[in-house]
């Protein structure tokens, strides 16, 4: 029986399991969208800018480990979920966009809302398509599929013209071959055992754990290899929930706004273990100078990341989760190291750094500090919320103040850094996760790129939570502007617009404030046990910066700290 | 240092794009670039002539690889290979100069492949030296333009450098 385009699209993408699409409607699209207005099986949420759907689709995907699936229309709709593709792009999540386009006769043409969104998105997809027969449909969805989920992930495009989707053909389901497509996802065994001999004989050895971990699952295996080991972790940004961070051998975040003691580390290392890390420059600093005495084996899925940035003594190529179970194997049966006496004198140095600087701020009455509010929501969760966050100093301090203990709870921009990610993120994993709380950490700046999506929030009843950092400066860039531009505070002050509480009201949801540091609690208290969505307005101390912090092409050891006159500061103001 | 790349890649729309897109938005220079079926009309195969030290060299063929429309990436440089472009000349020489322009085309095999009043255009084929010396050869007798072809290389059979 012969179907439409659209009704092959639909049919395809209930048979690779999709139960939610973000999106928004538009002229090329509408027979799509015709099918989806009474389909029990797939429910589409209705976003309120294309940059919202992808943002919600990403953190969809990044909390539930499934792609996050994408349905806009031709021209501005595509050009719109450029930004949230090359967010994705950038951390490696899976994500599959579809884009309507004109009829195939007018392309190229300039027809009315037409776009060469594939040319457009070519640098920013692991691959993109433009379907031009309705017979290629079927195929074309299960590729997208398997080329976004598999490897390493990132977003695909298909751009669907009008007339394929109104053409017909018959259903089929083919089985797909790729030639030129295969990943590499078991470890060669001689480097894995190379690797199991430099990890016995090193005395300072050090994990660093990022993305790849909670991309490949692999956070069992991690814990394993930290645990028979005896080996301290520390967590990249996109690493973050990969390893415990409560547990006694994490180290917290390295690089430009990590602890001091896992930057200390890292320079004092004699070996590295990089697992699904890239190396990123906020990480490793001036590079030349990265990690002096350390052989470094590096363990991805991507040959590309490997001897990129930093010359690599044992490289890894395959799948995180494959490589370590193959790598603890080894290491449990064959090295009968006693592994606490080898690393006593190594985590006993690693102790007297956490003592010299541990993290921390200071502590005032009168002025809330942007800190103490992250502490206060980690503390009243017990670390089980999912956690969004915008980008900037908001984004700093969530990594720095919530120690999250499970992968898949912590939802970032880290690679592009996309203001305006975290609340439509948190959006789209409320919907993943629907008893769950989920939290967006936010500054005035951020919240304001997709402000639009609270009426997403209100309509589909999600009772994410929104705190907002309100510095009333773009904070990151001020810090910046502080300490490096003789606090020439050039076009980052965003004065005290707009009204938070009356802005979430407006929407329909709840607003909150709080000016004074007593009142977090209860205002956070208030939050969580309503169900509904809530903007909280904390009104922050402007000038707090993000401490420790290397300033850019520096060492990582050479780290900035809260001057001690700041800290004796008592006369605060609050509001500038 | 300069690197003659081979690439087998599926012969569909928009790999030309994306793997130009590859080399300018991390910055690598393309020499020159050919491109054309092979026996199997689904692939092609693409010459690319490129330069950079080893890390970078190591870092394009990887990047290259991870493209999901690419099949293989073989690096001539390090193969015993041969190696041939194109060149259409067209020279304009004075009266005195003519003979000499036949005889030069004579000596590099080049062919006349079309003539005026005023000019000699002249086809020559051949690894990347024999070109430019002719090149060089003719300028003094007056090139009025010349067109030339990207670099096409062929592994040799059955021999490879160590």
């Amino acid at each position: 029986m012969k179907m439409t385009g659209a009704e092959i699209f639909i049919e395809s993408l209930k048979r690779e399991g999709v139960k939610h699409i973000f999106g928004y409607p538009g002229g090329v699209i509408l027979n799509i969208f015709d099918l989806l207005y009474e389909d029990k099986d797939l429910q589409l949420i209705l976003t309120r800018h294309e940059q919202g759907a992808v943002h919600a689709a990403d953190g969809y995907a990044r909390s539930t480990g499934k792609p996050g699936v994408v349905l806009v229309t031709s021209g501005p709709g595509a050009t719109n979920t450029v930004t949230g593709i090359a967010t994705a792009s950038m951390d490696s999540i899976p994500l599959v966009v579809f884009s309507g386009q004109v009829p195939t006769m007018l392309i190229g043409n300039d027809a009315f809302q037409e776009a060469d969104i594939v040319g457009i998105s070519r640098p920013c997809t692991k691959y993109n398509y433009l379907a031009k027969d309705v017979k290629d449909i079927s195929r074309i969805v299960r590729e997208a599929f398997h080329i976004a989920m598999t490897g390493r992930p990132g977003p695909v495009l298909i751009d669907l013209p009008k007339d394929v989707t109104s053409s017909k053909a018959e259903f089929t389901w083919p089985e797909i071959t790729i030639r030129s497509y295969n990943p590499t996802y078991e470890g060669n065994k001689w480097m894995i055992s190379q690797a199991a001999q430099l990890i016995a004989k090193s005395k300072k050895a050090l994990i660093i754990a990022g993305g790849g971990v909670i991309l490949s699952g692999a956070h069992k295996e991690l814990k394993e290899l930290a645990e028979i080991t005896n080996t301290p972790v520390t967590m990249t940004l996109m690493g973050l929930g990969g390893f415990p961070g409560t547990h006694p051998l994490s180290l917290g975040m390295p690089g430009m706004h990590g602890t001091y003691y896992a930057n200390k580390s890292i320079q004092e290392a004699d070996l590295l273990i990089a697992i699904g890390m890239r190396f990123d420059d906020r990480v490793t600093g001036k590079l030349d100078e990265f990690a002096p005495h350390a052989k470094i084996i590096h363990i991805d899925i991507d040959p590309t990341s490997i001897k990129k940035n930093v010359r690599v003594d044992v490289p890894i190529v395959g799948d995180v989760k494959r490589v370590l179970t193959v790598l603890n194997r080894i290491l449990k049966e064959d090295t009968k190291e006693q592994w606490d006496e080898v690393r006593k004198a190594w985590l006993r140095q690693i102790d007297v750094w956490r003592q010299e600087r541990p993290m921390s701020y200071t502590y005032d009455e009168e002025v809330i500090k942007p800190q103490f509010v992250v502490e206060k929501i980690f503390e009243l969760t017990r670390g089980d919320a999912i956690i969004s966050t915008e980008v900037g100093q908001n984004q700093m301090w969530a990594a720095q103040f919530y120690k999250f203990d499970k992968p898949r709870m912590w939802l970032t921009s880290g690679g592009l850094g996309t203001m305006g990610y975290g609340f439509p993120a948190a959006i789209g994993a409320q919907i993943a996760h629907p008893n769950k709380l989920v939290i967006d950490i936010a500054g005035d700046g951020s919240i304001q790129m997709n402000i639009q999506e609270l009426a997403t929030a209100v309509i589909n009843k999600l009772p994410v939570k929104v705190a907002i950092l309100n510095n009333r400066y773009l904070g990151m860039v001020r810090q910046w502007q502080e300490l490096f531009f003789n606090e020439r505070y050039s076009y980052t002050h965003l004065e005290v617009v707009p009204d938070f509480v009356k802005l979430a009201e407006a929407y329909g949801a709840v607003g909150l404030r709080a000016t004074k540091p007593n009142e977090v609690e209860p205002v956070l208290k208030e939050a969580f046990k309503i169900k509904k969505t809530v903007f909280m307005d904390f009104v922050v101390y402007w000038k707090e910066k993000v401490y420790p912090m290397v300033p850019a092409g520096a060492p990582i050891d050479h780290m900035l700290f809260e001057e001690k006159k700041e800290k004796e500061a008592k006369k605060l103001r609050a509001v500038k | 240092m300069r690197h003659t790349i081979s690439l087998l890649v599926e012969n569909k729309f928009g790999v030309l794009s994306r793997i130009s897109g590859l080399f300018s938005g991390r910055g690598y220079n393309i020499e020159s670039l050919s491109v054309g079926e092979t026996i199997d009309p689904l692939i092609s195969t693409m010459t690319i002539v490129t330069s950079g030290d080893d890390k970078i060299i190591e870092q394009i063929n990887k990047q290259l690889n991870k493209l999901i429309d690419v099949v293989k990436v073989i690096d001539m440089t390090e193969l015993d290979h041969v190696e041939r472009e194109m060149v259409l000349i067209k020279v304009a020489p004075k009266q005195e100069d003519k003979a000499e322009v036949l005889r030069l085309a004579e000596i590099f095999r080049g062919r006349i492949v079309d003539s005026s009043k005023t000019t000699y255009t002249i086809e020559i084929t051949g690894d990347e030296k024999k070109i430019e010396a002719i090149i060089e050869l003719l300028k003094p007798m007056g090139i009025k333009e010349f067109v030339r072809t990207g670099k096409i290389a062929i592994a040799r059979q059955g021999i490879k450098k160590s």
